[in-house]
């Protein structure tokens, strides 16, 4: 028999990286910014969060280090895109190549070491409850907060003074300047959320989904973020969706392996990769429910006159 | 204090041949400092990393090979990037190349002719550009993002790399090692002298050369110029976005396929997991090291070629990771895009927030 | 932080001060000095012209009243003290409003949202809806506050600007250039609420480069040349004679035209022209019928955004349509012809957007010929041939040629199109089309944002090539240049084409009906006002 919880779980557990990294990427992407940087801030907020771990022995510290290597890649991106203006698509791609460089570079001492789990949350009778008690109440706590993120973002954009003000930055920044806002840091500060949730992303693969250091273990995770960001027409809830989807993608393809099923392990490897091709295709047959989310200016340089 | 850009009238010639140079500059400062911080001593680690390579004619040879596919690559990105179509999956299109190339010398081993040769060649083409297809007919017929498709296709070619040698393809007497069988010499590029630098550094600079003629002083070069500058503008011009979005991709992938044919018919000598130290991602720095100008490609290339060899020269000598050369190239690139500001801009930091009175 | 004491507004009675004052207000861009040492005197209660041609400096000088802009040097005082306004929210909380020319709204964003977005924090209450409704209501500026602004006409999104401004109780409005895109009813209609907000107190700078306008509305005005004043004056003492006198700095060189009445051969036709908008936001062309015969000019009048630049980019070829017949040039179908097409049959385009359409600001202005002549027959030698590639020698020829015919001044003959003035880049571009003497002319806002000498220049240039016998085709928004150039003219609105008129037997008030049909009350109620 199949158990029916234990999928769920796994489901969830490869889910929550794309999630946490595509939640913030869906905040800059609303401001106007493309970060194809994604990869580069979480491979160095897995190592990050990993390496701080292994040292101190606290994987909560390892979150906060995580946390603060994302922001930190985050913030060469603002310096380059926002205030030197430089093209957005090539400097997101450098990020990305430097972090995977640099994070190899500062793990290549932690390679095959034991690594600290951040621990699942256990609340008596109830996270023993059946069918439902590991799931609801005994997730670890990044899962919690990638819940909490998207509710949380969903609520602020649509309801919020600030996300009024990150849509308006995000589809018209000239006018956003005329009103008197800054646009430029508007944007740095929702480009750091997005380096902090992506530094969050890698820690959980560091820290929770397989708590070693393997070099570039994001895996092209990144930029499956990013098609969700696309494939979620930049709506919060649809992104969530997005996210389990795929993760649901991804553990059938590890179960099916594990099941020997005579298919050759690499065309099932490829499955995520070839269900993001397909989602983007899905997803752009429907211009017009794209269209009023779309940010306008996305891609964008800004530069006020003076 | 803050800094502030302010517009030049006209772009500055000055800014546009220095700025690379000035992010050499930048990186190798940088990198002296990742070296001390990583307790090498500086000096020593940037001599074995950008000096020692060009010092013996070994490691010249082998700069000159590395630069081969990297110089391929590189013009064909840099008039795909110039038209503002953003072709990142030239790995892919590298890895499809060598697999369509090789089919001639694993699977029809004995036709031993100088036209077999040729005919890899041009198979590889195609296979680099058929992968490449695939994101140009999404981007044009769905507006699918091109950046997104076509780097997922490189993790899936990869996959179906791995799978060949490891399946169909395995040398039956390789020790159940994951590769091809050798290719047959009719089948692999002649190499100069006893060395190891092949005909594919004379195809790629002449492709270069060719593609800079093309750029600078044709209609078809003008017509990428636009598109990129300016696509309505290209529309007034009567040039089609769509066609450009096929060319690009079609012309970026063919080459990216020649590159990997090449590597493996000029360098490896068979097939197996791990053909390319990244060259497709590499070739990105490449093109914008080089202005996007097909004669600058080939300068970045060679530079970008040390890199890998001064990159191998420390893990070597001083037992440092083999990531270095990823980082290196990462803050160059991380550089040039800095210092391309000033070729538009002038930078003026201001006290306080340029409030008067 | 002198601007938050003066956020307490002291009694209108008790202010014998004037409510701005601006005093030797200088601003630089690196060397160039946008304003120079301006004096400007502003009372409650009064409407105060700022005119100037483009270029002159009037919007460096509200953008600096409104905190858009720093100044380099001088002095703002309101209500009789100095201040530094650092931004526009200052600006708002002084009781400054403005009104953009180009809208700072925000299209996917409701009526509400948009007004919200401008409002200081104690005016963000939950009944703004309501208070939106009421507001409007009483100016007669009707909104639906939940409406998103994609779907709105041009004039309902001044209206939203003007609500966000009024909903502050401003003390001075500012409104760049607010006509330019009204019907000459909506016009009225806002002068009306101007003349109201007047009354109650409020002062209004009113920029502007419509004479007739300014002296039917205004009580004084400053008149700016090259970023300086150069006079002050009483508006109701000038004829709009002097006043472009003092605008241009001398007399502006009337273009000269004498009726043609007797128009040839049909050059350009549309027939039952349908053309969905490629863009989602879009306007759909419905049913387009007109000819235009050798030796005349027809113009399009109409309000921006009721499918003019659609109307273009079909005509042009950039898009090509469904249906062979529905356009022919010289007699030929090419409604499936894509642009070099039909230049090859003699005609030739310039859109409205100088900018990134008609001209790449990066490229040179060789470079820039090429744009457009790459592929075209009628040139004597070739511009380029195949491998042998471009023929630099020939394109420069060109361009020392149209730079000379059509005074295109700039600061090397081969400098970045970007650098040079809009008046000298739209002259260069109509130069470029009009050195090959075209059969065909479609013309989308000729004059738009350019200088009066360029604008008489172009103008002139237009007619000339049209009483040599070429059919001309003019988009354009502006009604005195429409009086100005056309011998016939029609209205499109939504994207629909009335039939047209003698240009010496329509009055603007029968073009302002037609460009406001399908709409509704404010058009008739300025209409039932009757204007003067």
């Amino acid at each position: 028999m199949i158990d029916y919880e234990a999928i769920m779980l796994t489901i969830i557990t490869a889910s929550t990286p794309l999630l946490l990294a595509a939640i913030g990427e869906l905040v800059v992407e609303r401001s106007g910014v493309l970060n194809l940087g994604l990869e580069g801030m979480m491979v160095m907020g897995a190592v990050a969060g990993f390496a701080m771990a292994q040292v101190t022995g606290s994987a909560w510290l390892g979150v906060l280090m995580a946390m603060f290597a994302g922001v930190a890649m985050s913030l060469l991106f603002a310096f380059l895109t926002q205030t030197l203006v430089t093209n957005q698509v090539a400097t997101g791609l450098s990020i990305t190549l430097l972090g995977l460089g640099l994070s190899g570079l500062i793990g290549s001492g932690f390679v095959g070491m034991p690594g600290v789990k951040l621990e699942s949350v256990s609340i008596p009778v109830l996270s023993d409850l059946p069918y439902v008690g590991t799931l609801v109440f005994g997730q670890d706590p990044l899962v919690y907060i990638s819940i909490i993120l998207v509710i949380g973002v969903s609520y602020m954009l649509k309801r919020t003074r600030m996300g009024l003000i990150i849509r308006a930055v995000g589809q018209n920044h000239n006018s956003a300047h005329a009103l008197g806002y800054s646009v430029i840091k508007v944007r740095y500060a929702c480009i750091a959320f997005g380096g902090m949730t992506s530094g969050l992303a890698g820690a959980y693969l560091s820290l929770v989904y397989t708590p070693q250091w393997i070099e570039n273990m994001t895996a092209g995770r990144g930029w499956i973020a990013l098609a969700l960001v696309v494939f979620s027409t930049w709506l919060p809830g649809r992104l969530a969706a997005g996210a389990y989807l795929f993760g649901g993608v991804w553990i059938l393809g590890l179960y099916a392996q594990g099941m020997g099923v005579p298919i050759p392990s690499q065309l099932l490897s490829s499955l995520p990769y070839v269900a993001t091709i397909i989602a983007l295709i899905l997803i752009s047959t429907n211009r017009r429910l794209s269209v009023i989310n779309t940010p306008a200016s996305l891609g964008q340089g800004f530069v006020p006159d003076r | 204090m803050r800094l502030i850009l302010e517009k030049r009238p006209q772009a500055s010639r000055l800014m546009y041949f220095s700025s690379p140079l000035l992010a050499i500059v930048l990186t190798v400062i940088v990198g002296g400092l990742i070296f001390a911080a990583m307790g090498q001593p500086p000096l020593r680690a940037l001599y074995l990393y950008f000096i020692d390579p060009i010092t013996n004619l070994w490691s010249i040879e082998e700069v000159l090979v590395k630069a081969t596919p990297l110089i391929l690559i590189g013009v064909g990105l840099a008039v795909t990037f110039r038209a503002n179509v953003w072709n990142i999956g030239a790995e892919g299109q590298l890895t499809a190349g060598a697999l369509m190339g090789s089919i001639i010398p694993i699977l029809f081993t004995s036709w031993q002719s100088p036209l077999a040769l040729f005919c890899m060649l041009v198979m590889g083409m195609i296979g680099g550009a058929l992968l490449a297809a695939i994101p140009a007919l999404l981007k044009v017929r769905f507006g699918v993002n091109e950046i997104l498709t076509s780097l997922m296709l490189v993790y899936i070619v990869h996959l179906l790399l791995d799978w060949l040698v490891r399946g169909p393809w395995k040398d039956p007497f390789g020790y159940n090692f994951p590769k091809s069988i050798g290719f047959d010499d009719w089948h692999l590029l002649p190499t100069f002298g006893d060395g190891r630098v092949h005909l594919g550094l004379v195809i790629a600079i002449i492709i270069a050369l060719i593609l800079y003629w093309v750029m600078a002083r044709t209609i078809k070069g003008f017509e990428v110029r636009v598109i990129g500058a300016a696509p309505r503008a290209g529309a007034f011009a009567g040039f089609s976005q769509a066609k450009m979005v096929w060319f690009c991709f079609l012309l970026s992938g063919g080459l990216a396929g020649l590159a990997g044919i090449i590597e493996v018919a000029g360098t490896i000598g068979q097939l197996q997991p791990n053909i390319s130290p990244s060259y497709g991602f590499t070739a990105i720095i490449v093109a914008f090291l080089g202005r996007l100008n097909p004669i600058g490609v080939i300068f970045a290339g060679l530079l970008l070629a040390v890199s890998y060899i001064g990159g191998e020269g420390v893990q070597i000598e001083l037992g440092m990771s083999d990531k270095t050369t990823q980082v290196f190239q990462g803050m160059l690139l991380f550089f040039i895009l800095m210092c391309d500001t000033l070729i538009h801009y002038r930078l003026r930091f201001l006290k306080g927030n340029g409030g008067q009175l | 932080m002198s601007n938050l004491t003066m956020a307490e507004k002291p009694n209108f009675e008790s202010v014998s001060k004037p409510l701005l004052e601006v005093k030797s207000l200088t601003k630089k861009f690196g060397d160039f000095v946008a304003n120079d040492a301006i004096d400007l005197v502003l009372e409650a209660g009064n409407i105060h012209a700022l005119l100037g041609e483009n270029g002159a400096g009037k919007s460096t000088l509200v953008k600096m009243i409104y905190g858009a802009l720093q100044p380099t040097a001088g002095q703002i005082i309101w209500q009789g003290q100095i201040v530094t306004i650092e931004n526009p929210a200052a600006a708002r909380e002084l009781g400054i409003g403005m009104v953009f020319q180009h809208f700072s709204l925000f299209e996917a964003l409701t009526v509400t949202e948009n007004i919200s977005l401008a409002l200081p924090p104690h005016l963000r209450t939950s009944d703004l809806e309501e208070r939106i409704a009421n507001l409007s209501q009483d100016y007669g500026l009707p909104l639906n506050p939940r409406a998103l602004v994609v779907d709105l006409s041009v004039g309902e999104r001044q209206r939203i600007e003007i609500v966000r401004c009024l909903l502050q109780e401003p003390r001075l409005l500012i409104m760049d250039e607010p006509t330019a895109v009204l019907t000459p009813q909506e016009a009225q209609a806002l002068f009306t609420t101007l003349r109201r907000l007047a009354d109650e107190g409020c002062a209004v700078l009113y920029i502007s480069h419509r004479l007739e306008e300014v002296k039917q509305l205004c009580h004084d005005a400053t008149i700016l040349r090259l970023g300086e004043v150069v006079a002050q004056l009483d508006p109701q003492q000038e004829t709009a004679g002097t006043l472009a006198q003092h605008m241009v700095g001398s007399s502006v060189h009337a273009v000269s035209r004498q009726d043609n009445n007797q128009a040839g051969d049909t050059l350009l036709q549309l027939t039952n022209l349908y053309q969905q908008a490629d863009t989602p936001f879009g306007v759909d062309l419905v049913d387009l019928n007109l000819e235009v015969r050798s030796g005349e000019i027809v113009a399009i009048a109409g309000v921006a955004g009721n499918g003019q630049g659609e109307l273009f980019s079909a005509l042009s070829g950039e898009v090509t349509n469904q249906d062979a017949a529905a356009i022919t040039i010289q007699g030929q179908a090419c409604g499936h012809t894509p642009i070099n097409g039909r230049r090859q049959l003699q005609a030739a385009f310039v859109p409205e957007e100088r900018n990134g359409h008609s001209a790449i600001g990066d490229f040179s202005l060789t470079e820039n010929i090429l744009l457009s002549r790459h592929a075209v027959a009628d040139d004597q030698t070739p511009l380029h041939q195949g491998w042998a590639g471009i023929k630099r020698a020939e394109l420069a020829k060109v361009n020392a040629e149209v730079a000379s015919k059509y005074d295109v001044r700039s600061a090397s003959i081969d400098a970045e199109a970007g650098s040079l003035s809009g008046g000298n880049l739209q002259k260069f571009v109509v130069g470029r089309e009009l050195d090959r003497q075209p059969k065909v002319l479609i013309i989308n806002q000729p004059t738009w944002g350019v200088d009066a000498g360029a604008a008489a220049l172009i103008r002139q240039a237009l007619i000339d090539l049209s009483r040599q016998g070429s059919a001309i085709l003019v988009i354009s928004q502006d009604l005195d240049e429409i009086f100005e150039l056309a011998d016939r003219v029609a209205v499109i609105s939504r994207g629909q084409l009335s039939s047209s008129y003698k240009a010496s037997a329509i009055s603007r008030e029968e073009i302002g009906l037609l460009m406001s049909q399908e709409k509704s009350a404010p058009a008739n109620e300025a209409t039932a006002q009757g204007s003067s």
